[in-house]
């Protein structure tokens, strides 16, 4: 289809693009030659304007409108209220101030956490694994089993443990083992915020694990002799040769679990529903609440932007922070 | 060139685009489109019975008018959401169940049919509708957003075995008598009376009931919130003081969400429970009908002033029609057709609920005892919720502090008149 517009019709239609002088310049370069580049990235910028930028724009405008369930249906119309929403919900002298600043405390120690627990396990069943011995190949299944789990699927498996009447982790604990008196709650209370971490390692250590596993094929035996030649034991190993290995591994798989788990909505939501337990009302939820609950998208949308601000600056700050070690190192 | 080719390529996305977008609707032809898409609410034991149950009736609607209507059920707690994204988006179904709660907030979003004069008539008359229930389907002063189908009130469930094995002989009519008799009930890791304590359009509703009878309201005439008067706060520990003061609830009811209260009923774990139309429940889980009573709700010995006679919102299910339905002859002549007299006959039957038109009653499957308390229930003492555009929010706000008061109450903390209006205060700021 290319052949049948052929160079006049450009001329004709592009009278002002440049000087006559660059035009042959041009010209033999052949016009199907210099579309197809862009004919080949039209589809990602396409779906990368539809998947991301038009909505980050969207929902940036969207923080700056009264959007109730008056002007949901068209929300163009929605009256332009500037800032307003931003002061409502980081106003911290307000109830939802002081609710926000309350989930972001959650939500960070919860990620932090939640991280941090992950890892550990990662990272131990991983150089535990690193040796073949009879079994390997199974336990490696089993470690991964929780990752390959639909998330419903298993968190409600959790919900239904994790009841005070009914569950088993209560059977277990007061019946079976006697090493409580009294039934605990799981779900309501000061522990739910211990159960939403519990099942949330749960389900990120295997995804440390593989990557881990992943990181630790790459590391050469030799530096492991080199090192058993020198005297080295396991933790000096451990120290000196499988964490500085691991480095570019643990830099991003840190980060990329951080982002995750700070913004996870899905434990949260299948463990208690839309409204969990003040103790453990996580960020994301508490957006979810908002918006979708109590129908005041505009507020909804002015947290998101402050939420993703945040977690902009935190991921510059830690690659910043990261790649100038990186460079001391080098 | 490049433009023209470019033209090509976006006719090309546009045109995908808005092949995946017409897949939704149904409609195969735009001048006279033969089928529509309907969202029900979960009545029955179970998504897949009440499918049983409704698509007989709807074969019979496609035998009497060509129409096919294609059902899904879809569960409480996804119903307000999905409602919502159709409002907003204009895609969806042609004809939902709402509960009747949420009329006026989803008539604010003006996505839903308005029932004028015209639109009644065209569903067989204004007159045949139950007034009360007519008057929990829209804002005060404008067309009412739906027509009722289902009509429901809250009454107190009891097990009679219970009652005669503790020597107690009548129902409770005041909660002070409930509270008494609940004492007496809760031995033997058995409880007076079970609570939904972590579901917040349950407690809501309850708040509702409570505060009229305190003589509170939750919204004044100009529709802003009064959350946290006093008549509130005493309204809202009442309730809670089943669980915190007077000990008659177990406290693991702090998380039930999923109607473990009801089956705590039918298993004989709790003795009371106040309840819709629970007796199509109560007989899935092998409860004989025989084996409890049904009353009204009580009411507060001696009321304060300005205390009402209230015992129950008025409940029930609402049928609307989206105003982005192709085919808006064919979704009116639908709900007319769920609102005759023998649809309404047979579906309200099985459901255990009341028909929405005056017409049906006499049935005489309406004048076993548990209909004829809340037959009772809705003529005299049930009020519609405030039909304000900021019911949904109410619900959420005041519920999930309950909710929390509730976790307090099991746990062991002190739940006081100041941490009952402390939670009240914050759940007003937070409306906008």
């Amino acid at each position: 289809m290319a052949t049948s517009t052929t160079a006049p019709d450009a001329d004709r239609r592009e009278p002002r693009a440049g000087s006559p002088a660059r035009r042959p310049a041009r010209r033999p370069r052949g016009p199907r030659r210099s579309l197809l580049p862009y004919l080949l990235l039209a589809p990602a910028i396409v779906l990368e304007l539809a998947i991301h930028v038009v909505p980050m724009v969207v929902g940036v405008w969207m923080s700056l409108l009264e959007l109730t369930q008056f002007h949901i249906r068209d929300w163009s119309t929605a009256p332009f209220i500037g800032l307003e929403n931003y002061r409502a919900t980081l106003d911290l002298n307000s109830a939802a101030g002081k609710e926000l600043l309350h989930s972001f405390w959650v939500t960070l120690a919860y990620s932090l956490l939640s991280v941090g627990f992950a890892w550990l396990l990662g990272i131990s069943a991983a150089v535990v694994l690193q040796r073949p011995f009879r079994g390997r190949a199974i336990l490696r299944a089993l470690f991964l089993t929780p990752y390959a789990l639909p998330v419903y699927a298993a968190v409600i498996t959790w919900s239904f443990l994790l009841q005070r009447d009914t569950g088993l982790v209560n059977h277990v604990l007061v019946d079976q083992l006697g090493l409580l008196n009294e039934r605990p709650f799981w779900l309501i209370g000061d522990n739910s915020f211990w159960s939403l971490l519990v099942v949330s390692v749960w389900r990120n250590w295997p995804f440390a694990f593989l990557c881990l596993m992943a990181g630790l094929q790459n590391v050469p035996g030799e530096l492991y002799e080199a090192a058993a030649i020198d005297g080295a034991g396991f933790w000096r190993r451990l120290r000196s040769v499988t964490l500085p290995m691991l480095r570019p591994v643990n830099l991003v798989l840190l980060l990329v679990l951080f982002l995750w788990t700070f913004n996870d909505f899905n434990t949260p939501f299948v463990l208690f529903g839309g409204s969990a337990p003040e103790q453990a009302d996580l960020i994301s939820i508490h957006i979810y609440r908002s918006s979708f609950k109590t129908w005041d998208f505009g507020s909804g949308s002015a947290m998101s932007v402050a939420l993703l601000l945040f977690l902009l600056v935190v991921s510059a700050a830690y690659l910043l922070i990261t790649n100038r070690r990186r460079d001391d190192h080098a | 060139m490049s433009r023209r080719h470019l033209g090509i390529f976006t006719a090309a996305v546009l045109a995908a685009a808005s092949l995946t977008a017409c897949g939704g609707s149904g409609d195969d032809s735009a001048a006279a489109p033969k089928t529509l898409t309907y969202w029900a609410s979960n009545q029955g034991a179970s998504l897949e019975a009440d499918k049983t149950t409704l698509q007989p009736e709807l074969d019979k609607f496609e035998k009497q008018t060509g129409i096919k209507v294609t059902v899904e059920v879809v569960p409480w707690s996804d119903l307000l959401n999905r409602l919502l994204a159709a409002a907003a988006s204009g895609k969806g179904p042609d004809v939902v169940n709402i509960g009747n709660t949420w009329s006026a907030s989803l008539q604010a979003t003006g996505a839903l049919v308005e029932f004028d004069d015209a639109a009644l008539q065209a569903v067989g008359g204004k007159d045949r509708i139950v007034p009360a229930a007519l008057a929990a389907a829209g804002a005060p002063g404008k067309p009412p957003a739906a027509v009722p189908l289902y009509s429901m009130a809250y009454s107190l469930y009891y097990n009679k075995k219970s009652f005669a094995d503790a020597g107690i002989t009548a129902p409770p009519t005041t909660w002070e008598q409930l509270a008494e008799y609940g004492k007496k009930l809760s031995t033997g890791g058995k409880w007076g009376l079970a609570i939904e304590g972590a579901n917040p359009s349950e407690n809501a509703h309850h708040a509702f009931t409570f505060s009229q009878q305190y003589g509170g309201e939750w919204f004044d005439s100009a529709g802003k919130p009064t959350f946290d008067t006093p008549q509130n706060v005493s309204a809202i520990k009442r309730y809670i003081d089943f669980m915190a003061a007077d000990k008659i609830t177990n406290p693991s009811n702090a998380e039930y969400a999923q109607n473990q209260s009801v089956s705590d009923f039918a298993n004989g774990k709790a003795a009371m429970l106040l309840w819709q139309s629970a007796g199509s429940n109560l007989k899935t889980q092998n409860m004989p009908a025989d084996a409890y009573g049904v009353a009204p709700v009580p009411f507060l010995a001696s009321p304060p002033a300005g205390g009402k006679k209230v015992n129950s919102m008025v409940a029930g299910i609402n049928m609307a029609v989206f105003k982005h339905t192709k085919n808006k002859d064919g979704a009116l002549s639908f709900v007319k057709f769920m609102t005759s007299d023998e649809e309404q006959t047979i579906l309200n039957k099985t459901y255990g609920s009341l028909p929405a038109v005056k017409t049906a009653a006499s049935d005489p499957a309406f004048s076993a005892p548990e209909q004829k308390t809340i037959q009772e229930t809705l003529v005299t003492t049930a009020a519609p919720l405030p039909q304000v555009p900021e019911e949904s929010t109410f619900e959420t706000l005041v519920g999930t502090a309950m909710k929390e008061l509730f976790a307090d109450a099991a746990s062991g903390k002190p739940v006081t008149e100041a941490s009952v209006k402390a939670k009240l205060t914050d759940a007003q700021q937070k409306m906008r």
